[in-house]
């Protein structure tokens, strides 16, 4: 599905280089997580996957289901396939969330060549998808993400991932600010997306989530590389030792 | 008290350059006092406080500024949809073929240049009136030179719930037209009309918009100015409410050499609503100025002023925004906000909100912001597929919402949008953001 190979990152504006060879192979149905360190460059593998302005590849691929991701514009880059879950999801007063998903949706099935969706069909699926993640009916009206919770920001990253219905899943920190309750919801949210097809690269600080949305491969990234990669053990062995022990064995 | 020789000889080039006219009836008479306001005042001139941003040179010269012929292509005229009593104006000049007949239930029309011989007429209390009142505290010489040379325009009385809008439309056919309406409306107490105005109307074109709303009654205003780029532009609209009236106006503005829109709009009576509203775009060779006076003369009243440009390849967008509440005039809620998006460092938004206060309990707040568009909500809708144009475009329609929102009718707000992203589409910043 996707496969990332000696990828060298710098920042565009200072030179300061945040990946450092980065290999990662994610196959089709597979969950991967990445775990690490603050500043290890995990948030800046999903946003130059996503295709962010800021950052320059210097060296590397990222090829997703062997299409080269990093010549692409961002919209050809969903187009393809490939989704990012923010971190920050961004609020965009003025525009409504359903018009902004709808167009997402329309976009995205023009770019493939495909009719757009009526806005009937399309209500009744938002409805539907919304209901699972326990989003009502005053969310989809409201502005994007104006006003919203932490909780309601980050289910409505998975409801966007569910309409969109992307081959390649990245979560960014999607944990970060939810109670325990909302984990759950958003997780289930993901699970249910799961599917033979569809790959996610989830990437955290905390094992927590990874309770919820159980991985077949974990990565510990530091200092711009991927050092160590197992199976979901990892994750405990970072959570009950931190990243210390991990990172002195690479040295 | 003598006027500076250099606005003497302006006044006296430019009047020579105006018919004379016939002092007949009671517009005769209004059109002397107007004469007798202008002499006074003069023309305006960059010097004036409030022409400081904007040159008034090609509004005041004796002759106007040629401008081309515009055809807007396969756009629809604005309205058309709209089941509405169509007037037509011609360079100016009203234009009985291409008009519905002048009648509607619940509404008395005439035309200014038959009305005007009478000895006697309601629109003696409103013509050149709410102009008259408006010239203080800030002069507004191009409204006093239209109430005292205008030959043409419309009186309308809206004595009920006029059975469908009146649209004015404004054709600009010859490529020197100078020309200078003046209209009055007066809507009568639980009375209601919307009026609609679309066009460039002339190469020249000064307009002067006379609104009473009674107690209780309801005006609202929806002008969409036209594409035509070439045309040269002053209007203005005076309007009075009376007690629980509500006045809502709305301009669409995109393209237009210059255009100077002055809202001068007085809150006579308790629990009035006074709400003006504007969205300019502007590409290049692009000046727009919204100069806007609200005064809070009675208790509980509210009053919005919300205007949004969006600016391009060296376009200036203007802004000169007051809010007057007098003493006595407690419960008042103001709110003014003026906003430009620059798509690229060419561009300028020049921006003057004022608020004057001699009551002590009263909400009053005014923001005026600059800005480039927001390059993280531009990356977050491409990254869920939305191309960067559209995405912009949505970005840009997004801005401008806050002042689409003050139309009240959906049919009308779903065509404004239309339009504007039809020339968001058409029109694209060269430089660098």
């Amino acid at each position: 599905m996707l496969e990332i190979k000696n990828l060298h990152v710098k920042l565009e504006e200072e030179d300061k280089v945040i990946l450092k060879g980065v290999d990662l192979k994610i196959g089709p149905g597979e969950v991967h997580a990445i775990m690490g360190p603050n500043g290890s460059g995990k948030s800046t593998l999903s946003y130059v996957l996503a295709g962010r302005d800021g950052y320059e590849v210097t060296e590397g691929s990222a090829m997703l289901e062997g299409q080269e991701l990093l010549e692409m514009e961002p919209e050809e880059r969903a187009a393809a396939g490939l989704f990012l879950a923010f971190q920050y999801p961004v609020e965009i007063p003025g525009v409504g969330n359903m018009t902004f998903l709808r167009t997402a949706v329309n976009a995205q099935r023009k770019a493939r060549g495909e009719d757009e969706v009526s806005a009937a069909e399309f209500l009744k699926l938002v409805r539907e998808k919304a209901k699972t993640l326990k989003i009502d009916a005053e969310m989809l009206k409201r502005p994007v993400n104006v006003g919203f919770s932490g909780g309601e920001k980050k289910r409505n990253e998975i409801l966007q991932m569910a309409m969109l219905e992307p081959r390649m899943c990245i979560l960014d920190e999607t944990d970060s600010g939810l109670d325990v309750d909302a984990m759950k919801l958003v997780s289930d949210g993901v699970n249910a997306l799961r599917d033979a097809g569809r790959s996610f690269l989830v990437i955290t600080h905390y094992q927590r989530l990874l309770d919820h949305i159980k991985p077949d491969v974990v990565h510990i990234m530091a200092a711009g590389r991927i050092i160590k990669t197992g199976g979901p053990e990892l994750a405990l062995e970072v959570e009950t030792n931190g990243y210390a022990d991990i990172l002195s064995e690479v040295g | 008290m003598a006027l500076p020789k250099v606005k003497e000889d302006a006044l006296t080039a430019r009047l020579a350059a105006l018919p004379a006219l016939a002092g007949k009836g009671w517009l005769g008479a209004a059109r002397a006092e107007a004469q007798g306001r202008l002499a006074a005042m003069g023309l305006p001139s960059r010097r004036d406080e409030y022409w400081r941003y904007t040159d008034p040179a090609s509004l005041v010269a004796a002759e106007a500024v040629p401008a081309a012929d515009f055809h807007p292509g396969d756009e629809a005229p604005a309205f058309d949809a709209i089941d509405r009593l169509k007037l037509v104006f011609v360079d100016g000049v009203f234009d009985p073929a291409q008009s519905d007949d002048l009648a509607l239930a619940g509404v008395e029309i005439e035309r200014l240049a038959q009305a005007g011989a009478a000895d006697i007429h309601w629109a003696q209390g409103l013509y050149g009136v709410l102009e008259a009142r408006g010239q203080t505290p800030v002069q507004r010489p191009l409204a006093a030179l239209n109430s005292a040379h205008a030959t043409d325009g419309l009186l309308i009385r809206v004595t009920g719930r006029a059975a469908r809008p009146i649209a004015l439309i404004y054709a600009h056919e010859s490529k020197t037209s100078d020309a200078m309406l003046h209209h009055c409306v007066k809507v009568e107490a639980g009375a209601e009309l919307t009026l609609l105005e679309s066009g460039p109307g002339a190469a020249r074109f000064t307009k002067v918009l006379e609104v009473e709303v009674a107690e209780g009654a309801q005006f609202h205003h929806i002008r969409v100015q036209g594409r035509d780029h070439e045309r040269r532009a002053a209007t203005h609209v005076f309007a009075r409410l009376g007690a629980r009236a509500e006045f809502r106006s709305f301009t669409l503005t995109a393209n237009g050499r210059l255009t100077r829109n002055e809202a001068v709009l007085e809150l006579a009576g308790p629990d009035a609503r006074a709400h003006v509203a504007g969205a300019a775009v502007g590409d290049g060779d692009f000046h727009h100025d919204d100069t806007v006076f609200v005064t809070h003369a009675a208790a509980a009243c509210e009053s919005r002023q919300v205007f949004k440009k969006v600016l391009m390849n060296g376009a200036t967008g203007v802004f000169q925004g007051k809010i007057l509440v007098k003493p006595g005039a407690q419960k008042t809620d103001g709110y003014q906000i003026s906003q430009s998006l620059l798509l690229d460092e060419d561009s300028q938004f020049l921006a003057k909100p004022e608020l004057e206060i001699y009551a002590d309990d009263v909400k009053c707040s005014h923001g005026s912001t600059s800005g480039a568009i927001d390059e993280t909500a531009l990356f977050y809708l491409q990254s869920r597929g939305v191309p960067r144009k559209a995405a912009q475009g949505l970005l840009v329609l997004a801005f401008l919402a806050e002042a689409i929102q003050e139309i009240a009718d959906e049919t009308i707000a779903d065509d404004i949008r239309g339009r504007l992203e039809g020339w968001l589409a058409r029109h694209a910043s060269k430089g660098s953001a």
